[in-house]
């Protein structure tokens, strides 16, 4: 029997996006390969990809340079950081994939770029591009182990900042506690301005 | 005149106050002392497990960092772990305000990976539950806020009607606020006869409430004076933090994910987006407000619309047997072990599927390697972007308005930690 699946995405409950954003999409990977060349590594196009918008794979020596095009380049404006996260690809090498899920506010297209670390591998910051990356950052931090590159304050986050490993590794247990029977205490550091 | 110094101080060498020269701060009335507040993690005035340490001049924040965490239970690595039917029940968990919306978005993206459709009146249920967790999650936001100021009698009312809410709720799926209602293709129960009128009679009821708080409130001088100007967060920030929903509504970032990227029947549905421009506690507040009655249109075409039918859809995959088949049929017990001992398939393939929740975009962005269990989980929450806010949003404000701020944003423990 032949199921329907993301490549030809729900019509009616979520919109055909590659019929409303396809040729913007290209439009702009176009944009961005011109100014970009070799940096961007390889692209996913929706109907033909397994995905839902266009994927755009990017060397993570040029990743902030293409962040920043895709952000502020006249023209594309993905000017809204979505989502900002990892996937563990383990025994893949490079190990790691960050994945940025960009969102437009002028045209309201999505957009996904991806890059490579390898593990033991620093990733440059984005804050200054969104400060909001923050957190984001820490997040990743906390949960892959990936540092980032020039962040001002790389702390864990949701975890207990004496937690040993990072939890959404594949190699880590899913029931690895760690109990700590005293609280933090406050960093007076952290308050100074 | 030289004052004499005590000789055994001067002995030890450590310089008198009088002999070390301090630059005076004229607007430094505590004279350099500081004083750190810890504020937390379970502070009735933080709406659930966070802390908040501030360095206080006086009553002013100078500097302030955020600390959570403490309900973490790992749901994302769980999402690993558990099949796809089994991770519904951790999405109630989310915004615990509006579970139901969680379970929505979830079906949907996952739906979306696998091209399932789902019936329409299926979708028309969903839309009404999603539209009733909106103003439930905005009763409480608003409600709670006002508590925080002193406006006891104002939350109250807006209580009842939320308790109301869950009552409907509760005739669809039994629970009144771990919902667990929609299952990956349809839901789990079909509504009950005449649940439509019943959520048409709330809404009428609930128009009168909001009617009557919005008199109560919005107009009195106290309210004004504890929510204009405070908690200012502009537009450019909105952008920089990656605000959404209300509070960006508020600062005059006009984006609406229900209108700006519809899915279900929003296309058809008529109803308007407020916005707001000074991005303050006020206007944050008005537009929500504004935003409960713009859902309450939106249920009230949707139970005009809904027509009896089907809620699952025909893809075999993830439809769930009926117990009658079950229990009386040998294909039927199979089928059901299979389902709910080794679940689905889902195809290869990503999607980061978004809705607008009650604070903003929740989106899940799952990655699927073909196998019953998802190789990616990853939740988007809105409260984690906007409690990132909190820090520049209260610098230099005073501690008072701190409470202000925080209740304003509507931060919910449960979608920081995950």
């Amino acid at each position: 029997m032949d199921h329907g699946d993301v490549r030809t995405s729900v019509p009616n409950l979520y919109g055909d996006w590659v019929q409303k954003f396809g040729s913007l999409w290209s439009g702009h990977i176009q944009v961005a390969q011109g100014k970009l060349g070799k940096a961007i590594t390889k692209v996913e196009m929706p109907p033909q990809a397994l995905t839902d918008v266009p994927i755009v794979h990017v060397a993570l020596d040029s990743w902030e340079a293409a962040v920043k095009l895709f952000q502020s380049d006249p023209g594309l404006e993905y000017d809204f950081l979505a989502d900002y996260t990892a996937i563990d690809e383990s025994p893949r090498v490079p190990r790691f994939e960050i994945v940025l899920n960009l969102f437009s506010t002028r045209h309201h297209a999505r957009v996904r770029l991806k890059t490579s670390v390898e593990e033991n591998q620093e990733a440059p910051t984005l804050i200054s591009l969104w400060p909001g990356a923050n957190w984001a950052e820490r997040e990743i931090w906390d949960m892959f182990g990936i540092a980032f590159k020039g962040h001002p304050d790389l702390r864990r986050i949701l975890m207990d900042q004496r937690w040993k490993g990072h939890p959404l590794r594949k190699d880590y247990p899913l029931r690895g506690y760690q109990f700590f029977p005293t609280p933090e205490t406050i960093d007076p550091k952290l308050l100074e301005s | 005149m030289e004052k004499s110094i005590p000789e055994d101080i001067s002995r030890l060498g450590i310089p008198h106050t009088s002999q070390i020269s301090v630059e005076h701060d004229p607007d430094d009335l505590w004279d350099d002392s500081r004083l750190i507040v810890n504020i937390g993690p379970t502070h009735p005035a933080m709406h659930g497990a966070f802390r908040l340490m501030a360095k206080l001049n006086g009553e002013t924040i100078e500097q302030c960092y955020a600390e959570f965490g403490y309900t973490h239970r790992a749901k994302e690595k769980l999402g690993e772990n558990r099949t796809y039917h089994q991770f519904i029940v951790y999405t109630d968990r989310l915004n615990y305000c509006s579970a139901i919306l969680n379970n929505v978005v979830y079906s949907m993206s996952v739906e979306r990976l696998m091209g399932i459709d789902v019936p329409e009146r299926c979708v028309w249920i969903r839309m009404m539950c999603c539209e009733i967790a909106r103003v439930m999650d905005h009763l409480i936001c608003i409600g709670i806020n006002a508590v925080d100021l002193g406006a006891f009698t104002y939350f109250l009312y807006g209580f009842h009607q939320r308790e109301e809410a869950y009552t409907l709720i509760e005739k669809l799926c039994g629970a009144r606020l771990t919902t667990s209602y929609t299952r990956v293709g349809g839901l789990m129960h079909d509504a009950p006869e005449g649940w439509e009128t019943e959520c048409k009679e709330w809404v009428k009821k609930t128009r009168k409430v909001v009617e009557e708080m919005d008199r109560l409130l919005t107009g009195n001088r106290i309210w004004h004076k504890r929510t204009k100007g405070v908690g200012v967060f502009t537009k450019e920030d909105c952008l920089k933090y990656s605000f959404t929903g209300p509070s960006a509504r508020a600062a005059g970032l006009d984006i609406d994910l229900r209108r700006d990227q519809p899915c279900m029947f929003y296309r058809d549905m008529e109803f308007d987006v407020p916005i707001a421009q000074n991005g303050d506690v006020f206007d944050r507040y008005a537009v929500r407000m504004e935003e409960i009655r713009q859902s309450l249109n939106i249920i009230q075409q949707c139970a005009d619309r809904i027509k009896p039918g089907p809620i699952w859809s025909e893809d075999k995959r993830t439809r769930i047997p009926d117990k009658q088949v079950v229990f009386n049929t040998m294909e039927g017990m199979i089928h059901h072990f299979k389902f709910f001992m080794t679940g689905f398939d889902v195809p290869e393939g990503e999607a980061y599927t978004a809705f607008e929740g009650g604070n903003g975009e929740i989106g899940f962005y799952i990655v699927s390697k073909g196998a019953p269990r998802a190789h990616r989980m990853r939740i988007r929450g809105p409260s984690f972007w906007h409690y990132q806010g909190l820090e520049p949003m209260v610098k230099g404000e005073l501690i008072g308005d701190l409470v202000a701020s925080l209740g304003s944003i509507n931060v919910i423990a449960g979608e920081i930690d995950r």
